[in-house]
């Protein structure tokens, strides 16, 4: 350990720093500023603190979707259709993995690659085939189009198979000499001890959720369903000129519930890492 | 009455043949101690009787019924483990509780039972805390009070010690016998440690490369070994092998070897002449390694202080010696 503080190292981080903390502000200082001035590149850094209205003005503002749902609205379904995929993903892949760990039975390993596998099938590749399974089961314009075709994960899977294949073995077998079978001891023991792995997951996959783009933009054709991130795309129409504040507005709404997830869930994540000794 | 019986136990992994055919019988209240070097088969044995491996061949018997194939939760046998595999998200009333919880019982009744045996442990303080939060003499209780509160047919003990440091283990291994008398349940004892093994056991099973080398009373399988391998493995230092024929003894069986526990040689003025090469003193003994006139390695164990001649002589009392088949190990 050194006494002396590294100045260098300090710098680095804080340049870092900079580098992401930079176009945030720009996106906030932005939203507080004339749509015209923006447009014409005339940008100031420094926030006009009167049109902080902007913000609740942006909650309300309905012209982003031609059926004028307002933000607040796709907020919610973005929420939802994030919140979905990301309990879902870990529900499914948590069972395929404790199965794969836990269970010795026939072509046990053959699933275990078929799932690998599919890390290499994201929903760009198979985005047509998908499209034709939701629409061919009309679930186009649904919350199931929306978050079933990207819930199966074999990233959680085989995350989840690595923290389960890290229990020891003595574990597994106290439980069941004391009499759990499998469910209960996916209840007691997997789900507990790997709560830290779970909050850590559900906020990755919150975050993977919520930034999705290109299948809601297939599957929800319907306003009604329009996210928010499809939201302030279509607030940028090319035809008319864009209310550039009200987008950064919007923006800037859009990045608040992943922050909320992240900073709820950073409590459980380190309380489950200090406490447990797996 | 026989609590558990094995019959012709036998395990293999693919064509490795760890355990060949046991034949164990286990008396109610008896503390039997298995003992082997590692690999010998103990533990595999133990956790066949667990549940926790299938057996290739044989009957386990439990209380007269056939639980070879049963799985382990129906089997009503407890394990200390090792590590204790104490459930690291449970304080330890929890962990002492569960078994009882997932068979239904009430919450007062379990309150109830788990504060007994903490009492019984001296864990009574310690009930709200983490196994985290413990040392391992303190986890090891309570692995030991989990075991107990569930009020099983059998106990099994997968070297319940070797984790902790040598003082501990002293005391643990006396509490632990106490504990057993006391409560009077049949237990299965593996260890490595063949002091643990005849201080604690109403009878040992020594075993040998997947075989049990002889069943009996501590006492007897010291003082009557049925193999040179048992004669080796028990007692330390190791009992002393050589041919009787080159060390000038007369009057022995023919084609034998000839053993004698250090504890047995005596120094005397005037016998088989002894070279010293090595003298350890210990303190109250001195352990004296040598060679006999004839080149054959003896060690011996001399009460009190190291003798300060350098030519000593070495008298092996008959009355000591053991002999075993210099071909097959037996005893003769």
């Amino acid at each position: 350990m050194k006494d002396k503080p590294d100045y260098l190292a300090h710098g680095v981080l804080l340049l870092g720093v900079a580098l992401f903390v930079l176009p945030i502000w720009v996106m906030i200082a932005g939203a507080t500023q004339s749509a015209g001035a923006i447009a014409r590149g005339d940008l100031s850094l420094i926030p006009n603190l009167r049109h902080l209205g902007i913000f609740g003005q942006a909650l309300f503002f309905g012209g982003a979707s031609r059926a004028g749902y307002p933000v607040w609205h796709m907020l919610l379904i973005s929420f939802a259709m994030a919140a979905g995929i990301a309990a879902g993903k870990i529900a499914i892949s948590l069972i395929s993995a404790f199965a794969i760990a836990f269970f010795r039975f026939p072509f046990r390993k053959l699933a275990f690659w078929t799932i690998f596998l599919t890390l290499m099938l994201p929903v760009e590749v198979r985005i047509i085939p998908s499209f034709a399974v939701v629409s061919s089961l009309k679930l186009i314009n649904t919350y199931g189009g929306l978050t079933l075709p990207l819930i199966a994960s074999a990233t959680a899977t085989l995350l989840f198979r690595q923290v389960f294949t890290a229990l020891p073995d003595e574990l597994v077998e106290a439980a069941r000499l004391d009499g759990a079978g499998p469910l209960v001891f996916l209840r007691d023991m997997v789900l507990p001890v790997s709560r830290a792995n779970l909050a850590a997951l559900f906020v990755i996959l919150f975050v993977y959720g919520w930034n999705q783009y290109l299948w809601p933009l297939l599957a929800a054709s319907s306003p009604a369903y329009t996210t928010v991130v499809l939201g302030i795309v279509q607030m940028m129409a090319p035809d008319q000129m864009t209310p550039w504040n009200l987008v950064m507005a919007t923006t800037t709404l859009a990045l608040l519930p992943p922050v909320v997830v992240v900073l709820l869930l950073q409590g459980a994540f380190v309380r489950g890492l200090t406490e447990t000794d797996k | 009455m026989a609590i558990l019986e094995l019959q012709g136990l036998a395990k293999s992994f693919g064509a490795t043949s760890v355990l060949k055919a046991i034949d164990l019988t286990l008396a109610s209240g008896e503390m039997l101690v298995i003992v082997g070097a590692s690999g010998c088969g103990k533990s595999t044995l133990l956790r066949l009787v667990a549940g926790l491996e299938s057996a290739s061949a044989g009957r386990i018997l439990l209380d007269g019924v056939d639980i070879t194939r049963q799985d382990p939760s129906k089997r009503d046998v407890a394990m200390v483990f090792q590590n204790y595999a104490l459930y690291p998200h449970m304080n330890v009333a929890e962990n002492m509780g569960y078994a009882l919880k997932l068979r239904g019982e009430s919450r007062a009744a379990i309150a109830a039972k788990v504060e007994e045996a903490a009492a019984l442990l001296g864990l009574s303080e310690l009930l709200a805390r983490r196994p985290a939060q413990l040392s391992g003499g303190q986890r090891q209780r309570v692995a030991m009070g989990r075991a107990i509160v569930r009020q099983p047919k059998l106990f099994l003990f997968d070297e319940p010690l070797s984790n902790l440091d040598a003082k501990l283990r002293v005391s643990m291994r006396a509490e632990i016998r106490r504990l057993q008398k006391r409560l009077g349940i049949t237990s299965l004892y593996v260890t490595h440690d063949q002091v643990e093994a005849m201080t604690m056991a109403d009878r040992l099973i020594v075993m040998e490369a997947g075989r049990a080398a002889q069943i009996a009373a501590p006492m007897e399988v010291f003082e009557r070994p049925a193999s040179r391998f048992v004669a080796q493995f028990m007692g330390a230092p190791a009992m002393n092998i050589f041919d009787p024929a080159r060390a000038g003894l007369t009057d022995v069986p023919p084609g034998t070897m000839a053993g004698i526990r250090p504890e047995y040689v005596e120094l005397t003025a005037d016998g088989i002449p002894f070279t010293v090469e090595l003298v350890e003193p210990l303190g109250t003994e001195t352990l004296i390694h040598g060679t006999l006139r004839c080149g054959q390695r003896l060690t011996l164990r001399h009460a009190g202080p190291p003798p300060s001649q350098d030519g000593l002589n070495v008298r092996l009392p008959a009355e000591a010696l053991h002999f075993f088949d210099a071909e097959s190990g037996a005893r003769v």
